[in-house]
């Protein structure tokens, strides 16, 4: 276990390492920072000056060397839109704001997808079933920036009920945490209908009834908790996908978190706003993988990392 | 005995255990073959027998060139494999083929039979079209399975007609030697029985030696000439098939040979039953490797590891009670 | 393969939409009532047919630049299967031979690749082809680099996986004593043992490619504009949400049962075909 632990987080830095040289080109690509931060009419001497003041007149292996000297202490340059702040600390004040989004959005999904996805396996076939499959199978396949334009049409436009942008009040959270959850309620409802299924025939599940246990028990207890296996399997690759799901939520209802903070960086060609967005989130991505898959080594003992 | 197709000269297998991650080293070697020598001679069943773990697959795969020798060298018709060319290798390719034990494994199901068979054959392109096609007809009928089965999947066929699949493609390629892994074990008793007489009548009118590996003494029993007895990486009897049965020497082969025979009380001396599990290759018994579950074993069995000889005439024992 | 009935209609259900959206796509020019990139100005935001005000000349009605909504969405058809059709050939054949190589081979080759498969993995899917359709800029053979890019991730773990189940046979081994090449064992052994897998997983991966890109699209890093694109129909409606719903409901609807279809009949094969590949959720 600990010699999987030590693999792992080798391997990660290895990956960190790879992607710091990625977004660092990329970085680079982006557009021409010297043309993009002066002023429209200025001197061949203000662009020679400005070159040299950024680094970029240093060989491209310099440069690296260089951000990822700076990076490791925390230094990731400054935006070159607005008031000039340092990349990591507009990345570290966006984080509290996507991650309330993310986590309501995350609870309330497993607190609806997970006892409707045992209801409907436990009356298989019901109408119960059929309305839980079909709203899954929708929630699925409508992609999030439809559901979010249709929830502000219906809401704000129509009922009125909530606001279409902001963030802070309560009623402002309602609908990006709903167009949030819809994916992950439609996946927590499917994966733990398909293995309640399956656990649900299995032989230990017929000795519980065999020995008596009563019918609310053998199902909330024993049978749902070996079929949250894959489900915390899916909790690995779900922040990934909240990630994707952030930046066309919060685009949409301008909600002040890293996923628009990307969007912007990206359409204003705010590299090193951008390199700080990627480098966060692939960290967070890497740490969030390793500590799923150690839990999961936990909580089902037939896995054993030890190759 | 005639001319060798084949022989191999202390051969030896280690497969190394690694342990690390980042400085991995190697802590100890599993000794798979540990010093084997074998003759198979033209037209001739060598039989080759031992419990599983013993390290009889692993001698095929390094005869199949599937594994590389640890140490050792492998003969065959007079040259040693490590001196082969590129030509030689195809050519080697050609010669020695195989079959294993389970047939459902060892036929793709996404191949048609016809190209099953024929694949030995296209990979080698000396035969055109037309040759390839007529030598897969005269195999399946060799066989003894209807031409037609050319266009079917192996899927459509019972146990017994897929292993007659498999023996047809050893065949394809006009082999010297074919190495039988087990090739009846999965088998029916009533299908075993055909499959033996059909590679006994192979054998007959192909003039094709045979390198049978079997778990029991029974099954060898019926076509090899000469059997040798293998136990955790080594041989420890040789003799031909009559002097086997009726002259055991060496205590692991009278017990396996009265597991062979549970129907003839008479046979079953007191002690010859094998108990306890084979042990771990990865760290053998001192001594003789047997003297664990040996009825015989004396106090200097731990200590001293007895010399394979000859102690009577074409009879080779690993023991030290003849020695 | 047995189907029980309500699968088998929903099979059916789900090839059929499929085809009719296939005729479509090829026949545009020939369904589309108008030129889908020119409008005309004074017949701009009509509402569809059936609402008042609206016309039988547009049924779907017109958008701000008074182009048919009906010819934008017959043609973005074409647009999201074309981009879905040829990104999935790409990053299937490069993912699946990747992951044949890694699993076949093994060793440092395998090591290489999969730590690749991590590096792609450990960038969030939107991001990643945000930036990249940023840096390449919007063209229409851009979005089918970025989203191959984004997929052939998938087709490399499965198939890896599958080779490695398929090394362990022994006809695998027999083709090497036959003397076969490695390159024949991986194409004519390995690769048809892992086609009906990977045939599934592209199936799965049509609705997934069509969100993605008409997410692009929306975003505004997708097919550039004159170009019609389901998208950036929603995206183009977004504004007069107020006004003219019908310009993001329309397309939105369009993307909807498009994918649902795909999905539908994606879970179906994967239920028969290969059980061990559930999908687990989309966007």
């Amino acid at each position: 276990m600990q010699r999987y632990i030590v693999k792992r987080l080798l391997q990660g830095t290895l990956i960190l390492f790879l992607v710091s040289i990625i977004v660092f080109l990329l970085g680079r690509q982006i557009g021409d920072p010297v043309a993009l931060l002066l002023p429209e009419y200025s001197t061949e001497e203000d662009r020679i000056r400005l070159t040299e003041q950024l680094g970029l007149d240093k060989s491209l292996p310099e440069q690296y060397a260089i951000f990822i000297w700076n990076a490791l202490q925390g230094d990731l340059g400054n935006s070159i839109r607005g008031a000039r702040e340092p990349a990591l600390d507009l990345v570290l004040e966006r984080v509290p704001a996507s991650l309330m989004l993310a986590s309501i959005a995350v609870f309330i999904s497993l607190l609806i997808g997970i006892p409707l996805g045992v209801l409907a396996a436990v009356k298989r076939g019901s109408l119960l079933d059929t309305t839980a499959r079909v709203l899954a199978l929708l929630g699925q396949a409508t992609p999030v920036f439809l559901l979010a334009i249709m929830g502000m049409y219906i809401f704000s436009v129509q009922l009125g009920w909530f606001p279409t942008s902001g963030y802070g009040r309560p009623e402002q959270f309602v609908l990006p945490v709903l167009t949030m959850s819809c994916f992950m309620v439609a996946a927590f409802l499917r994966l733990t209908r398909a293995s309640m299924l399956e656990v649900v025939d299995s032989e230990y599940i017929k000795l519980a009834r065999i020995k008596g246990l009563s019918e609310r028990n053998v199902i909330w207890k024993h049978a749902l908790r070996n079929s949250l296996i894959p489900v915390l399997t899916f909790m690995g690759t779900i922040f990934g996908r909240m990630i994707s799901g952030a930046v066309i939520v919060e685009t949409i209802f301008a909600w002040p978190g890293i996923g628009r903070l990307a969007y912007d960086a990206v359409m204003q060609r705010n590299y090193p706003v951008l390199q700080a967005v990627v480098l966060f989130i692939a960290t967070s991505f890497l740490v969030i993988n390793l500590l799923v898959d150690i839990l999961y080594a936990f909580i089902d003992p037939r896995i054993r990392y030890s190759q | 005995m005639t001319e060798a197709v084949l022989e191999t000269k202390d051969i030896k297998k280690y497969f190394p255990v690694i342990k690390g991650i980042l400085f991995s080293k190697t802590t100890g070697w599993v000794k798979a073959v540990d010093g084997v020598d074998l003759y198979i001679g033209t037209g001739e069943t060598l039989g080759l027998v031992g419990e599983s773990g013993c390290g009889k697959t692993t001698i095929a795969k390094l005869l199949l060139m599937l594994e590389k020798l640890t140490d050792g060298s492998i003969i065959f018709r007079g040259r040693d494999l490590k001196e082969f060319t590129r030509e030689d290798v195809r050519q080697y390719r050609k010669s020695v083929q195989a079959v294993f034990q389970n047939p459902l494994s060892s036929l793709d199901p996404r191949m048609k039979v016809g190209s099953i068979i024929s694949e030995p054959l296209i990979v080698d392109r000396t035969l055109d079209r037309k040759g390839v096609k007529d030598r897969v007809t005269t195999v399946l009928e060799a066989v003894g399975l209807d031409p037609r089965s050319a266009k079917a999947y192996p899927q459509e066929f019972s146990g017994g007609q897929k292993q007659r699949i498999a023996i047809a493609r050893a065949l394809a390629s006009d082999p010297q030697l074919i190495i039988l892994d087990e090739p009846i074990s999965s088998q029916d008793v009533s299908i075993r029985a055909q499959l033996m007489n059909l590679l006994k009548d192979l054998q007959d009118s192909m003039g094709v030696s045979f390198l049978f590996i079997a778990h029991d003494l029974a099954t060898v029993r019926y076509l090899s000439d000469r059997i040798n007895v293998m136990y955790l990486g080594k041989i420890v009897e040789c003799t031909n098939r009559e002097d086997l049965y009726t002259n055991p020497l060496h205590p692991y082969t009278k017990a396996l040979l009265s597991a062979s025979l549970p129907h003839d009380p008479d046979s079953r001396r007191e002690g010859d039953v094998l108990s306890g599990e084979v042990p771990s290759p990865l760290n053998p018994p001192t001594g003789c490797r047997f003297h664990t579950r040996c009825s015989q074993a004396m106090p200097e069995c731990s200590q001293t590891d007895p010399v394979f000889k000859e102690v009577q005439p074409g009879h080779s024992v690993a023991c030290l009670l003849y020695q | 393969m047995q189907l029980s009935l309500s699968a088998k209609i929903i099979v059916v259900t789900g090839l059929v939409i499929i085809l009719v959206l296939a005729v479509i796509a090829i026949f545009a020019p020939l369904i589309a009532p108008y030129d889908p990139t020119i409008g005309e100005l004074s017949e701009r935001l009509k509402p569809p047919c059936w609402q008042e005000g609206g016309s039988r000349d547009h049924i779907l009605g017109t958008d701000t630049l008074g182009r048919d909504v009906l010819s934008r969405l017959i043609y973005g058809t074409r647009t999201s299967l074309t981009v879905a059709v040829i990104a999935i050939l790409i990053a299937g054949s490069i993912g699946s031979l990747l992951g044949i190589t890694a699993g076949y081979l093994g060793g440092w080759v395998d090591t290489v690749i999969m730590r690749l498969t991590d590096l792609a993995f450990s960038f969030p899917t939107i991001l990643l082809a945000l930036v990249l359709a940023f840096v390449l800029g919007p063209s229409f053979f851009n979005i089918i680099l970025v989203i191959s890019l984004v997929l052939w991730v998938e087709y490399a773990r499965m198939a890896r996986g599958e080779a490695l189940k398929i090394r362990g046979m022994d006809y695998v081994a027999l083709a090497q004593v036959a003397g076969c090449s490695k390159i024949r064992i991986m194409l004519r052994h390995i690769l048809p043992n892992v086609a009906s897998s990977l045939i599934v997983l592209a199936t799965l991966q049509v609705g997934m490619v069509i969100v993605l890109e008409s997410s692009l699209s929306f975003l505004g890093v997708g097919v550039p504009p004159p170009d019609p694109d389901w998208g950036s129909m929603v995206a183009g409606g977004r504004s007069y949400i107020f006004s003219a719903w019908w310009l993001s409901a329309v397309p939105g609807v369009a993307i909807v049962i498009t994918v649902l279809s795909f999905n539908l009949l994606g879970d179906t094969l994967t239920e028969y075909i290969n059980p061990s590949l559930r999908r687990q959720g989309g966007w």
